[in-house]
Protein backbone atom coordinates (compact mmCIF):
# COMPACT_ATOMS: atom_id res chain seq x y z
CA UNK A 1 0.00 0.00 0.00
CA UNK A 2 1.15 3.39 -0.57
CA UNK A 3 1.47 6.22 1.45
CA UNK A 4 1.68 9.73 0.37
CA UNK A 5 1.25 13.34 1.92
CA UNK A 6 2.55 14.19 5.30
CA UNK A 7 2.66 12.50 8.16
CA UNK A 8 -0.57 10.85 9.91
CA UNK A 9 1.13 12.79 13.38
CA UNK A 10 3.86 15.57 13.43
CA UNK A 11 4.65 16.77 17.09
CA UNK A 12 7.44 18.68 17.29
CA UNK A 13 8.99 20.39 20.70
CA UNK A 14 5.90 20.01 22.50
CA UNK A 15 6.04 20.84 26.32
CA UNK A 16 3.05 21.00 28.75
CA UNK A 17 2.57 21.86 32.17
CA UNK A 18 -0.17 21.51 34.81
CA UNK A 19 0.77 24.39 37.34
CA UNK A 20 3.99 23.98 38.58
CA UNK A 21 4.77 20.46 37.12
CA UNK A 22 5.85 19.99 34.10
CA UNK A 23 4.08 16.75 32.58
CA UNK A 24 5.77 17.12 28.77
CA UNK A 25 9.09 18.79 27.78
CA UNK A 26 10.26 19.35 24.64
CA UNK A 27 8.53 16.10 22.53
CA UNK A 28 9.00 15.59 19.13
CA UNK A 29 8.25 12.15 16.64
CA UNK A 30 6.35 11.59 14.04
CA UNK A 31 3.86 8.74 12.61
CA UNK A 32 4.25 8.05 9.29
CA UNK A 33 1.12 7.08 7.20
CA UNK A 34 0.48 3.47 7.01
CA UNK A 35 2.46 2.97 10.31
CA UNK A 36 2.01 1.33 13.59
CA UNK A 37 4.31 3.60 16.49
CA UNK A 38 4.17 2.27 20.13
CA UNK A 39 4.54 4.98 22.60
CA UNK A 40 6.25 3.20 25.55
CA UNK A 41 6.01 4.52 29.24
CA UNK A 42 5.48 3.68 32.72
CA UNK A 43 2.42 5.30 34.37
CA UNK A 44 2.88 8.66 34.63
CA UNK A 45 5.42 9.12 31.64
CA UNK A 46 3.20 11.51 30.06
CA UNK A 47 0.99 9.13 27.89
CA UNK A 48 -2.55 10.27 28.25
CA UNK A 49 -1.46 13.82 28.38
CA UNK A 50 0.06 13.41 25.16
CA UNK A 51 -3.28 11.82 24.34
CA UNK A 52 -5.58 14.32 25.49
CA UNK A 53 -2.94 17.06 23.89
CA UNK A 54 -3.26 15.18 20.13
CA UNK A 55 -7.37 15.19 20.96
CA UNK A 56 -7.38 18.88 21.89
CA UNK A 57 -8.90 17.99 25.22
CA UNK A 58 -6.83 20.79 26.42
CA UNK A 59 -4.21 23.33 24.70
CA UNK A 60 -0.18 22.41 25.26
CA UNK A 61 1.80 25.06 26.64
CA UNK A 62 3.98 25.42 24.08
CA UNK A 63 4.85 23.54 20.46
CA UNK A 64 3.16 21.99 17.63
CA UNK A 65 0.80 18.68 16.66
CA UNK A 66 -0.14 18.07 13.40
CA UNK A 67 -2.56 15.57 11.82
CA UNK A 68 -1.98 14.46 8.78
CA UNK A 69 -0.77 17.99 7.76
CA UNK A 70 -3.24 19.89 9.69
CA UNK A 71 -2.41 21.92 13.02
CA UNK A 72 -4.56 20.57 16.18
CA UNK A 73 -4.48 24.04 17.58
CA UNK A 74 -5.26 26.31 14.45
CA UNK A 75 -7.98 23.74 12.38
CA UNK A 76 -9.06 21.85 15.32
CA UNK A 77 -11.88 20.42 13.00
CA UNK A 78 -9.77 19.32 10.09
CA UNK A 79 -7.31 17.65 12.59
CA UNK A 80 -10.20 15.95 15.26
CA UNK A 81 -11.93 14.80 11.88
CA UNK A 82 -8.54 12.65 10.96
CA UNK A 83 -8.22 11.37 14.37
CA UNK A 84 -9.97 8.04 15.79
CA UNK A 85 -9.06 7.78 19.46
CA UNK A 86 -9.37 4.86 21.78
CA UNK A 87 -9.43 6.59 25.54
CA UNK A 88 -7.82 4.55 28.02
CA UNK A 89 -11.07 4.52 30.03
CA UNK A 90 -14.30 3.20 28.63
CA UNK A 91 -16.40 5.39 26.25
CA UNK A 92 -19.33 3.45 25.18
CA UNK A 93 -22.67 3.68 26.84
CA UNK A 94 -23.19 0.25 29.08
CA UNK A 95 -27.03 0.46 29.06
CA UNK A 96 -27.14 1.18 24.90
CA UNK A 97 -26.83 -1.36 22.44
CA UNK A 98 -23.54 -1.32 20.69
CA UNK A 99 -25.14 -0.34 17.21
CA UNK A 100 -26.83 2.66 19.17
CA UNK A 101 -23.55 3.62 20.30
CA UNK A 102 -22.25 3.38 16.84
CA UNK A 103 -24.58 5.58 15.41
CA UNK A 104 -24.59 8.34 18.20
CA UNK A 105 -20.51 8.41 17.74
CA UNK A 106 -21.01 8.28 13.76
CA UNK A 107 -23.41 11.92 14.19
CA UNK A 108 -20.74 13.25 16.62
CA UNK A 109 -18.77 13.08 13.22
CA UNK A 110 -21.27 14.64 10.75
CA UNK A 111 -22.17 11.13 9.67
CA UNK A 112 -26.31 10.81 8.31
CA UNK A 113 -28.38 7.59 9.61
CA UNK A 114 -28.03 5.44 6.13
CA UNK A 115 -24.56 6.09 5.57
CA UNK A 116 -24.23 4.99 9.59
CA UNK A 117 -25.91 1.86 9.29
CA UNK A 118 -23.26 0.76 6.30
CA UNK A 119 -20.69 1.98 8.25
CA UNK A 120 -21.56 0.15 11.01
CA UNK A 121 -22.08 -2.88 9.53
CA UNK A 122 -18.89 -2.72 8.00
CA UNK A 123 -16.65 -1.52 10.87
CA UNK A 124 -18.19 -4.50 13.29
CA UNK A 125 -17.08 -6.89 10.86
CA UNK A 126 -13.43 -5.21 10.92
CA UNK A 127 -13.33 -6.09 14.60
CA UNK A 128 -14.91 -9.20 14.59
CA UNK A 129 -17.83 -8.21 16.21
CA UNK A 130 -20.68 -8.52 13.60
CA UNK A 131 -22.95 -10.60 15.07
CA UNK A 132 -23.05 -8.49 18.70
CA UNK A 133 -24.53 -5.19 16.92
CA UNK A 134 -27.84 -5.85 18.91
CA UNK A 135 -25.91 -6.14 22.38
CA UNK A 136 -25.97 -4.11 25.08
CA UNK A 137 -22.35 -3.05 25.34
CA UNK A 138 -22.70 -4.04 29.33
CA UNK A 139 -23.32 -7.87 27.94
CA UNK A 140 -20.17 -7.69 25.84
CA UNK A 141 -16.55 -9.31 27.48
CA UNK A 142 -13.77 -6.65 28.12
CA UNK A 143 -12.24 -7.86 24.86
CA UNK A 144 -15.22 -7.29 22.88
CA UNK A 145 -15.80 -3.87 24.53
CA UNK A 146 -12.41 -2.96 23.63
CA UNK A 147 -12.61 -4.05 20.09
CA UNK A 148 -16.04 -2.02 19.80
CA UNK A 149 -14.16 1.22 21.26
CA UNK A 150 -11.67 0.32 18.01
CA UNK A 151 -15.21 0.33 15.76
CA UNK A 152 -16.34 3.22 16.89
CA UNK A 153 -13.27 5.17 16.32
CA UNK A 154 -13.01 3.99 13.23
CA UNK A 155 -16.52 4.89 12.03
CA UNK A 156 -15.42 8.41 10.75
CA UNK A 157 -12.68 6.66 8.52
CA UNK A 158 -10.06 8.02 10.48
CA UNK A 159 -6.28 8.73 8.95
CA UNK A 160 -4.85 8.21 12.66
CA UNK A 161 -5.72 5.85 15.55
CA UNK A 162 -4.96 6.87 18.91
CA UNK A 163 -4.81 4.02 21.01
CA UNK A 164 -4.49 4.88 24.91
CA UNK A 165 -3.70 2.08 26.37
CA UNK A 166 -6.66 0.17 24.82
CA UNK A 167 -5.08 -3.45 26.15
CA UNK A 168 -5.40 -2.34 30.03
CA UNK A 169 -7.28 -5.00 32.71
CA UNK A 170 -7.50 -7.45 29.19
CA UNK A 171 -6.53 -11.17 30.22
CA UNK A 172 -3.81 -12.76 27.28
CA UNK A 173 -6.00 -13.63 25.04
CA UNK A 174 -7.94 -10.49 24.41
CA UNK A 175 -5.09 -8.31 24.27
CA UNK A 176 -3.57 -10.58 21.82
CA UNK A 177 -7.24 -10.15 19.99
CA UNK A 178 -7.15 -6.41 20.40
CA UNK A 179 -3.33 -5.51 19.03
CA UNK A 180 -4.30 -8.17 15.56
CA UNK A 181 -7.11 -5.89 14.55
CA UNK A 182 -5.38 -2.92 15.20
CA UNK A 183 -2.28 -4.49 12.98
CA UNK A 184 -5.04 -5.88 10.71
CA UNK A 185 -6.46 -2.71 10.03
CA UNK A 186 -3.02 -0.71 9.24
CA UNK A 187 -2.62 -3.68 6.78
CA UNK A 188 -5.50 -3.68 5.15
CA UNK A 189 -6.65 -0.70 5.30
CA UNK A 190 -4.09 2.06 5.43
CA UNK A 191 -4.58 3.60 8.78
CA UNK A 192 -1.89 4.70 10.99
CA UNK A 193 -1.56 4.16 14.48
CA UNK A 194 -0.48 5.45 18.02
CA UNK A 195 -0.38 3.14 20.72
CA UNK A 196 0.19 3.90 23.97
CA UNK A 197 1.31 1.27 26.06
CA UNK A 198 3.65 0.27 28.97
CA UNK A 199 3.68 -3.73 28.28
CA UNK A 200 7.35 -3.99 26.44
CA UNK A 201 5.77 -7.51 25.28
CA UNK A 202 2.91 -5.40 22.89
CA UNK A 203 6.16 -3.94 20.94
CA UNK A 204 7.04 -6.16 17.75
CA UNK A 205 10.27 -6.19 16.61
CA UNK A 206 9.19 -4.10 13.36
CA UNK A 207 7.65 -1.67 15.36
CA UNK A 208 8.56 1.87 16.03
CA UNK A 209 9.10 2.57 19.32
CA UNK A 210 9.05 5.99 21.27
CA UNK A 211 9.98 5.63 24.68
CA UNK A 212 8.51 8.52 27.39
CA UNK A 213 9.58 8.99 30.25
CA UNK A 214 8.87 11.87 32.93
CA UNK A 215 7.52 13.74 30.05
CA UNK A 216 10.42 13.53 27.83
CA UNK A 217 11.77 10.88 24.75
CA UNK A 218 14.32 9.05 26.45
CA UNK A 219 14.35 6.49 22.73
CA UNK A 220 13.36 6.20 19.49
CA UNK A 221 13.63 4.62 16.54
CA UNK A 222 12.57 0.57 15.13
CA UNK A 223 12.14 -1.50 17.87
CA UNK A 224 14.47 -4.57 16.24
CA UNK A 225 17.27 -1.17 15.38
CA UNK A 226 17.19 -0.58 18.87
CA UNK A 227 17.67 -4.16 20.15
CA UNK A 228 18.64 -4.77 23.23
CA UNK A 229 19.00 -1.19 24.52
CA UNK A 230 15.30 -0.90 24.00
CA UNK A 231 14.75 -3.24 26.44
CA UNK A 232 17.45 -3.01 29.19
CA UNK A 233 16.38 0.77 28.95
CA UNK A 234 12.58 0.47 29.19
CA UNK A 235 13.48 -2.42 32.23
CA UNK A 236 16.09 0.38 33.46
CA UNK A 237 13.17 3.25 33.84
CA UNK A 238 10.76 0.81 35.00
CA UNK A 239 12.91 0.25 37.86
CA UNK A 240 13.40 3.88 38.21
CA UNK A 241 10.06 4.05 38.53
CA UNK A 242 9.53 1.55 41.33
CA UNK B 1 -2.66 -15.14 15.00
CA UNK B 2 -3.84 -14.31 10.79
CA UNK B 3 -6.33 -11.72 9.94
CA UNK B 4 -8.62 -12.71 6.67
CA UNK B 5 -7.94 -10.40 4.22
CA UNK B 6 -10.71 -7.36 3.90
CA UNK B 7 -11.28 -5.16 1.35
CA UNK B 8 -10.51 -1.29 2.29
CA UNK B 9 -12.86 0.50 3.97
CA UNK B 10 -14.80 2.90 1.58
CA UNK B 11 -13.00 6.29 1.60
CA UNK B 12 -14.61 9.22 2.58
CA UNK B 13 -16.22 11.43 -0.09
CA UNK B 14 -14.27 14.52 0.39
CA UNK B 15 -11.95 15.61 3.79
CA UNK B 16 -13.46 17.02 6.49
CA UNK B 17 -16.34 15.69 5.10
CA UNK B 18 -19.85 15.90 6.95
CA UNK B 19 -19.51 19.29 8.59
CA UNK B 20 -21.84 21.39 6.23
CA UNK B 21 -25.73 22.00 7.67
CA UNK B 22 -26.50 18.48 6.97
CA UNK B 23 -23.47 17.45 9.11
CA UNK B 24 -24.35 20.22 12.32
CA UNK B 25 -28.59 19.00 11.88
CA UNK B 26 -27.12 15.16 11.53
CA UNK B 27 -24.74 15.38 15.21
CA UNK B 28 -27.81 17.65 16.80
CA UNK B 29 -30.43 15.21 16.14
CA UNK B 30 -27.78 12.39 17.15
CA UNK B 31 -27.00 13.72 20.59
CA UNK B 32 -30.65 14.42 21.08
CA UNK B 33 -31.73 10.77 20.27
CA UNK B 34 -28.96 9.68 22.74
CA UNK B 35 -30.59 11.92 25.35
CA UNK B 36 -33.78 10.46 24.59
CA UNK B 37 -32.76 7.18 24.88
CA UNK B 38 -30.93 7.33 27.97
CA UNK B 39 -33.62 8.86 29.44
CA UNK B 40 -35.85 5.85 28.73
CA UNK B 41 -33.59 3.91 30.09
CA UNK B 42 -33.45 5.51 33.21
CA UNK B 43 -37.13 5.35 34.58
CA UNK B 44 -36.49 5.61 38.11
CA UNK B 45 -34.90 9.43 36.74
CA UNK B 46 -38.11 10.07 35.00
CA UNK B 47 -40.48 8.55 38.36
CA UNK B 48 -38.02 10.90 40.70
CA UNK B 49 -38.42 14.18 38.67
CA UNK B 50 -42.47 13.21 38.65
CA UNK B 51 -42.68 12.10 42.27
CA UNK B 52 -40.75 15.58 43.69
CA UNK B 53 -43.19 18.02 42.71
CA UNK B 54 -45.57 15.85 42.99
CA UNK B 55 -45.19 15.58 47.00
CA UNK B 56 -44.86 19.23 46.51
CA UNK B 57 -48.37 19.65 45.22
CA UNK B 58 -50.38 16.63 47.10
CA UNK B 59 -48.69 17.10 50.19
CA UNK B 60 -47.25 20.49 50.90
CA UNK B 61 -49.11 22.54 48.88
CA UNK B 62 -52.42 20.68 50.05
CA UNK B 63 -50.94 21.17 53.54
CA UNK B 64 -50.44 24.70 53.55
CA UNK B 65 -53.73 25.85 51.53
CA UNK B 66 -55.32 27.13 55.05
CA UNK B 67 -52.60 28.13 56.15
CA UNK B 68 -51.12 30.41 52.97
CA UNK B 69 -53.78 32.66 52.14
CA UNK B 70 -53.23 34.66 49.13
CA UNK B 71 -54.44 37.49 47.72
CA UNK B 72 -54.82 38.43 43.87
CA UNK B 73 -51.74 38.41 42.27
CA UNK B 74 -50.81 38.73 38.62
CA UNK B 75 -51.52 36.81 35.99
CA UNK B 76 -54.15 35.57 37.87
CA UNK B 77 -57.51 37.30 37.75
CA UNK B 78 -59.04 36.26 40.62
CA UNK B 79 -58.27 34.44 44.03
CA UNK B 80 -56.41 31.34 43.40
CA UNK B 81 -55.79 28.13 45.37
CA UNK B 82 -52.55 27.27 46.52
CA UNK B 83 -51.94 24.25 44.45
CA UNK B 84 -52.90 26.58 41.41
CA UNK B 85 -50.02 29.17 42.83
CA UNK B 86 -47.01 26.62 43.24
CA UNK B 87 -47.77 24.63 40.00
CA UNK B 88 -45.51 27.01 37.98
CA UNK B 89 -42.52 27.24 40.20
CA UNK B 90 -43.23 23.18 40.39
CA UNK B 91 -42.85 23.25 36.66
CA UNK B 92 -39.40 25.55 37.03
CA UNK B 93 -38.65 22.91 39.65
CA UNK B 94 -38.09 19.69 37.49
CA UNK B 95 -36.21 22.06 34.97
CA UNK B 96 -33.76 23.18 37.84
CA UNK B 97 -33.49 19.32 39.23
CA UNK B 98 -32.89 18.17 35.30
CA UNK B 99 -30.46 20.67 34.80
CA UNK B 100 -28.47 19.57 37.62
CA UNK B 101 -29.04 16.24 36.56
CA UNK B 102 -27.54 16.98 33.28
CA UNK B 103 -24.67 18.66 35.02
CA UNK B 104 -23.89 15.50 37.43
CA UNK B 105 -24.42 13.00 34.14
CA UNK B 106 -21.60 15.53 32.69
CA UNK B 107 -19.43 14.95 35.77
CA UNK B 108 -19.90 10.96 35.48
CA UNK B 109 -19.18 11.28 32.06
CA UNK B 110 -15.98 13.12 32.19
CA UNK B 111 -14.88 10.47 34.97
CA UNK B 112 -15.59 7.31 32.68
CA UNK B 113 -14.50 8.73 29.23
CA UNK B 114 -17.72 9.24 27.46
CA UNK B 115 -17.75 13.18 27.75
CA UNK B 116 -14.47 12.93 25.60
CA UNK B 117 -15.67 11.15 22.96
CA UNK B 118 -17.71 13.96 22.84
CA UNK B 119 -15.04 16.84 23.28
CA UNK B 120 -13.18 15.03 20.60
CA UNK B 121 -15.82 15.62 17.96
CA UNK B 122 -14.89 17.79 15.10
CA UNK B 123 -17.70 19.97 15.34
CA UNK B 124 -16.99 23.33 17.72
CA UNK B 125 -17.32 23.01 21.16
CA UNK B 126 -19.65 25.73 21.84
CA UNK B 127 -22.37 23.73 19.59
CA UNK B 128 -21.77 20.41 20.79
CA UNK B 129 -21.88 21.88 24.45
CA UNK B 130 -25.45 23.83 23.23
CA UNK B 131 -26.68 20.78 21.40
CA UNK B 132 -25.97 18.65 24.55
CA UNK B 133 -27.90 21.74 26.72
CA UNK B 134 -31.20 22.08 24.05
CA UNK B 135 -31.23 17.94 24.00
CA UNK B 136 -31.29 17.52 27.95
CA UNK B 137 -33.88 20.95 27.64
CA UNK B 138 -36.22 18.67 25.32
CA UNK B 139 -36.62 15.84 28.07
CA UNK B 140 -37.40 18.20 30.73
CA UNK B 141 -40.15 19.78 29.00
CA UNK B 142 -41.20 16.11 28.67
CA UNK B 143 -41.14 15.95 32.14
CA UNK B 144 -42.82 19.12 33.25
CA UNK B 145 -45.95 18.23 30.48
CA UNK B 146 -46.42 14.89 32.14
CA UNK B 147 -46.47 16.50 35.64
CA UNK B 148 -49.14 19.28 34.11
CA UNK B 149 -51.16 16.51 33.30
CA UNK B 150 -51.14 14.73 36.44
CA UNK B 151 -51.80 17.92 38.04
CA UNK B 152 -54.93 18.58 35.56
CA UNK B 153 -56.50 15.70 37.06
CA UNK B 154 -55.85 17.29 40.49
CA UNK B 155 -58.19 20.20 39.21
CA UNK B 156 -55.06 22.86 38.54
CA UNK B 157 -56.62 23.46 34.63
CA UNK B 158 -54.84 26.83 33.39
CA UNK B 159 -56.46 27.67 29.84
CA UNK B 160 -56.09 24.95 27.42
CA UNK B 161 -54.23 27.57 25.39
CA UNK B 162 -52.21 28.27 28.04
CA UNK B 163 -50.27 24.78 27.31
CA UNK B 164 -49.03 25.96 24.31
CA UNK B 165 -47.73 29.36 25.48
CA UNK B 166 -46.33 28.48 28.20
CA UNK B 167 -44.02 25.94 25.58
CA UNK B 168 -41.36 28.50 24.68
CA UNK B 169 -41.64 29.56 28.32
CA UNK B 170 -40.84 25.92 29.40
CA UNK B 171 -37.55 26.01 26.76
CA UNK B 172 -36.02 29.64 27.42
CA UNK B 173 -36.32 28.50 30.99
CA UNK B 174 -34.73 25.13 30.21
CA UNK B 175 -31.98 26.53 28.91
CA UNK B 176 -31.24 29.12 31.40
CA UNK B 177 -31.04 26.13 34.06
CA UNK B 178 -29.30 23.88 31.79
CA UNK B 179 -26.61 26.12 31.06
CA UNK B 180 -26.24 26.86 34.51
CA UNK B 181 -25.75 23.06 35.16
CA UNK B 182 -23.16 23.14 32.37
CA UNK B 183 -21.23 25.99 33.80
CA UNK B 184 -21.27 24.02 37.27
CA UNK B 185 -20.48 20.70 35.77
CA UNK B 186 -17.34 22.49 34.07
CA UNK B 187 -16.07 23.63 37.72
CA UNK B 188 -16.95 20.01 39.70
CA UNK B 189 -13.62 18.22 39.81
CA UNK B 190 -14.95 15.03 41.13
CA UNK B 191 -18.56 13.24 41.42
CA UNK B 192 -18.14 13.55 45.17
CA UNK B 193 -18.60 17.06 45.10
CA UNK B 194 -21.97 17.10 43.69
CA UNK B 195 -23.41 16.90 46.71
CA UNK B 196 -22.69 20.65 47.89
CA UNK B 197 -24.26 21.44 44.70
CA UNK B 198 -27.46 20.46 46.28
CA UNK B 199 -26.74 22.28 49.49
CA UNK B 200 -25.75 25.75 48.02
CA UNK B 201 -27.16 25.71 44.66
CA UNK B 202 -30.56 24.06 44.38
CA UNK B 203 -31.97 24.84 47.25
CA UNK B 204 -30.93 28.03 47.78
CA UNK B 205 -32.18 28.87 44.24
CA UNK B 206 -35.61 27.28 45.05
CA UNK B 207 -36.18 28.11 48.54
CA UNK B 208 -35.60 32.16 47.55
CA UNK B 209 -37.66 32.44 44.79
CA UNK B 210 -41.25 33.11 44.39
CA UNK B 211 -41.75 29.28 43.53
CA UNK B 212 -43.78 29.06 46.91
CA UNK B 213 -44.93 32.36 47.72
CA UNK B 214 -45.48 35.24 45.61
CA UNK B 215 -42.69 38.30 45.98
CA UNK B 216 -44.96 40.82 48.20
CA UNK B 217 -45.72 37.87 50.78
CA UNK B 218 -41.54 37.52 51.22
CA UNK B 219 -40.85 41.19 51.23
CA UNK B 220 -44.25 41.24 54.41
CA UNK B 221 -42.03 38.94 55.87
CA UNK B 222 -37.94 40.29 55.22
CA UNK B 223 -37.64 42.69 52.45
CA UNK B 224 -34.11 41.68 52.09
CA UNK B 225 -34.85 38.36 51.35
CA UNK B 226 -37.22 39.25 48.73
CA UNK B 227 -34.31 41.61 47.29
CA UNK B 228 -32.71 38.45 46.98
CA UNK B 229 -35.47 36.48 45.58
CA UNK B 230 -36.01 39.42 42.83
CA UNK B 231 -32.07 39.10 42.08
CA UNK B 232 -32.42 35.30 41.42
CA UNK B 233 -33.21 33.84 38.06
CA UNK B 234 -35.00 31.24 39.13
CA UNK B 235 -37.63 33.55 40.38
CA UNK B 236 -37.85 34.95 36.60
CA UNK B 237 -38.06 31.36 35.39
CA UNK B 238 -40.86 30.99 37.78
CA UNK B 239 -42.70 34.09 36.52
CA UNK B 240 -42.15 33.47 33.29
CA UNK B 241 -43.81 29.95 33.11
CA UNK B 242 -46.86 31.12 35.75
CA UNK B 243 -47.36 34.46 33.06
CA UNK B 244 -46.81 32.33 29.79
CA UNK B 245 -49.57 29.38 31.50
CA UNK B 246 -52.09 31.84 32.10
CA UNK B 247 -51.26 33.76 28.22
CA UNK B 248 -49.51 36.79 29.17
CA UNK B 249 -46.63 37.79 28.99
CA UNK B 250 -43.67 39.13 31.57
CA UNK B 251 -40.81 41.06 29.56
CA UNK B 252 -38.49 41.39 32.58
CA UNK B 253 -38.51 37.66 33.29
CA UNK B 254 -38.10 37.43 30.22
CA UNK B 255 -34.96 39.46 29.43
CA UNK B 256 -33.66 38.12 32.83
CA UNK B 257 -33.44 34.68 32.05
CA UNK B 258 -32.58 35.54 28.55
CA UNK B 259 -29.47 37.26 30.04
CA UNK B 260 -29.07 34.82 32.25
CA UNK B 261 -28.93 31.78 30.16
CA UNK B 262 -26.78 33.99 27.54
CA UNK B 263 -24.35 34.56 30.46
CA UNK B 264 -24.29 31.12 31.87
CA UNK B 265 -23.51 29.11 28.11
CA UNK B 266 -21.23 31.50 27.49
CA UNK B 267 -19.04 30.96 31.26
CA UNK B 268 -19.27 27.07 30.53
CA UNK B 269 -17.71 27.11 27.25
CA UNK B 270 -15.40 30.06 28.47
CA UNK B 271 -14.96 26.60 31.19
CA UNK B 272 -14.52 23.87 28.69
CA UNK B 273 -12.47 26.05 26.51
CA UNK B 274 -9.24 24.23 25.75
CA UNK B 275 -7.02 26.89 26.38
CA UNK B 276 -9.15 28.74 28.46
CA UNK B 277 -10.85 27.97 31.96
CA UNK B 278 -10.17 25.21 34.21
CA UNK B 279 -9.83 22.50 32.00
CA UNK B 280 -6.69 23.83 30.82
CA UNK B 281 -4.77 23.81 33.85
CA UNK B 282 -5.61 20.89 35.28
CA UNK B 283 -5.11 17.20 35.05
CA UNK B 284 -7.74 15.18 34.93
Amino acid sequence: MIHEGPPALDIADLSHAFGPVQALRDVSFTVPRGAFVALLGVNGAGKTTLVSLITRLYDSTSGTIRVAGFDARRQPGEALARLGVVFQSRALDADLTLRQNLRYHAALHGIGRREAAARIDEVLALVRLGDKAGARVSTLSGGQQRRAEIARALLHRPELLLLDEATAGLDLRSRAEVGAVVRDLIATQGVSALWATHMMEEVAPEDRVVVLHRGEVRLSGRASDLGGSLSQGFLALTGEQA
Amino acid sequence: MTAPQRPPLRPASRPGHGLGLAGYLTAFAGITAREVLRFAHQRERFLAALVRPLVWLFIFAAGFRAVLGLSITEPYQTYVLYEVYVTPGLCAMIQLFNGMQSSLSMVYDRETGAMRTLLVSPFPRWFLLGSKLVAGVLVSILQVYAFLLIAWFWGIRPPPLGYLAVLPALFLSGIMLGALGLFISSAIRQLENFAGVMNFVIFPMFFASTALYPLWRLRDSSPLLADIAFANPFTHSVELIRFALYLRFDPVAFAVVSGAAILFFGAAVFMYDPSKGLWASRKR
